[in-house]
């Protein structure tokens, strides 16, 4: 049997009710704007009579045809059985927006179509992949993060004789360079390891240049100020060709290595992993691996940073965390035994 | 149909818009609000006065958070604010339109998510986003409300929404409150 575990895999439609949405779709092409004419409702067999105005809500992903939401299943299963790369746990509604971008760039009208040709064509499968591992960095996002890190963290970290970094789903590593020159100007640097990791090997090429558009260094300059930076940034790097080019020492003790974090697993032990703004890609089940996989990979008392809107909330790993800067999401894990892996179970 | 959930979004103006229609809801308003405002990247006081002058609980928004208790839910800065079955989701892609949060992002995905459950509010704003949400949120089946250019701050961005012939209904920003009450109540 295929296993089909694409992103809609929990919607789990009767036949019955998805002829109901589409019907409705097709109902509401004209003014809807009266509210006298009572539309379909797509709620049809889960309502049980109720009388109550309770609104139900509508079948999960009632704009989207059905037979859309077939061939989106059927290129992430292709994607995945032919080329390895996982994306039917990423969250819904940015892999949709994502994927469909893809889609004009390629100037296509159906999911079927865009499968056809990246099973066919390696170029296209580069450039979805390069789609799908967008993340927009930078360095020294989020300026107050980095001063929770040198206040709150690096005490911490004084305290080792080796300290080992895991930035995961590092894309061009901006914050890779970042967490160096903070941890250089720490007295840190020496004995730090930095594993910087992505899905993405191109990426990671990039990242490894160590060059990064000159046009967003007044930005970065001013993070870096803002974020507790006790020198001048523009010592980090040499400037030509419109191009910044970060000095070589920095990446002296970065070792950038392609890892997919919704398929591979542990690979060593860590005092601090940083991922920010990837789980935010991921589904809930997803997540909630990764955040094993991240309890795993932590030393005692190690340090986990996750973005300004992420959190460890109503998730199988909150009980072996606590939190050192709520608001800047950094916790540790405590020294409680890790919970049982076995259950799997979502979050 | 009783919508399952209201998105609405706003630019330029948009702070006293919203201040009229949220604070001219009831506290039992129960439909959830889900609100896209463009503002600079620093402005996090911007949850902090609307809770202030508005009855309904007021919080930005997490990832994955279940969109189940009513209330209003704002985009956080620097962040696209999307909609799934049942729960929040942010993303940092790139700006769209030069706008992150973008208000074309949280409609579209509301129209996808949810289909006809959608009632889409477009306000006073500088720009064009917004016009392709409403559109979509129209096609999926759902409801686009926009304000009357006259009424707006600026005018531009409800201008274009009805111009490109993506609006359901235009009223005026002192009627939009009540046009929300009088849905909610099915």
């Amino acid at each position: 049997m295929i296993r089909m575990s694409g992103i809609y895999e929990r919607v789990d439609l009767p036949a019955s009710l998805e002829g109901g949405g589409g019907l409705a779709l097709a109902a509401s092409g004209g003014e809807a704007g009266g509210g006298s004419e009572p539309a379909p409702e797509v709620g049809g067999p889960g309502r049980r009579g109720s009388t109550v105005a309770a609104a139900e809500a509508p079948a999960p992903f009632a704009g989207v045809p059905a037979l859309e939401r077939l061939e989106m299943e059927l290129l992430l299963e292709a994607i995945f059985r032919h080329y390895g790369y996982d994306f039917r746990q990423y969250a819904p509604s940015s892999l949709r927006r994502r994927l469909k971008k893809r889609l004009e760039a390629e100037g296509l009208s159906t999911f079927s179509a865009l499968q056809d040709r990246v099973l066919h064509e390696p170029a296209s499968m580069e450039a979805l992949l390069r789609d799908m591992s967008v993340n927009v960095t930078g360095m020294f996002r989020d300026p107050t993060f980095f001063r929770a890190l040198r206040e709150k963290v690096v005490p911490m970290l004084r305290t080792y004789p080796s300290i080992r970094i895991w930035h995961a789903g590092c894309a061009s590593g901006e914050e890779v360079y970042a967490m160096a020159i903070l941890l250089e100007e720490e007295g840190l640097y020496e004995r730090a390891r930095l594993y910087a990791t992505d899905m993405n090997s191109e990426a990671l090429e990039r990242a490894r240049t160590g060059i990064f558009p000159i046009a967003r260094m007044r930005e970065y300059t001013t993070n870096y100020q803002q974020g507790g930076g006790t020198r001048s940034f523009s010592e980090y790097y040499t400037a030509s060709y419109g191009a910044a080019l970060f000095h070589a020492r920095l990446r002296e003790n970065v070792l950038f290595a392609q890892h997919n974090l919704a398929t591979d697993t542990s690979f060593s032990e860590f005092n601090v992993i940083l991922c920010r703004n990837v789980l935010i890609y991921f589904d809930k089940d997803l997540k909630a691996r990764t955040l094993r996989l991240f309890g795993d990979s932590l030393s005692s008392l190690g340090v986990l940073c996750l973005g300004r809107r992420e959190s460890l909330r109503f998730t199988t790993v909150e009980q072996e965390f606590e939190e050192i800067d709520p608001k800047e999401r950094i916790y540790r894990r405590t020294g409680l035994p890790r919970a049982p892996r076995e259950t799997g179970g979502g979050g | 149909m009783r919508p399952h959930v209201v998105v609405m979004g706003t630019s330029a103006g948009g702070l006293r818009a919203l201040e009229r229609i949220l604070g001219g809801l009831p506290a039992i308003f129960s439909i959830p609000i889900v609100a896209v405002q463009h503002r600079s990247r620093d402005s996090e006081l911007f949850a902090t006065v609307m809770r202030g002058l508005v009855a309904l609980p007021v919080r930005e928004a997490e990832d994955k958070e279940e969109l189940t208790a009513p209330g209003i839910y704002l985009a956080p800065p620097d962040y696209h604010l999307l909609l799934e079955p049942g729960r929040l989701a942010l993303s940092t892609d790139e700006p769209v339109s030069f706008s992150r949060p973008s208000i074309d992002v949280l409609f579209e995905s509301a129209a996808d998510a949810y289909g006809p459950g959608v009632l889409g509010v477009l306000l006073t704003g500088a720009n064009h986003d917004g016009s392709r949400g409403c559109a979509r949120i129209r096609a999926a089946g759902g409801v686009a409300i926009v304000q009357d250019p006259r009424t707006a701050e600026s005018p531009e961005m409800p201008s274009a929404a009805i111009a490109s012939g993506a609006a359901d209904r235009v009223l005026a920003l002192a009627e939009i409150a009540g046009e929300l009450v009088h849905r909610s109540q099915g």
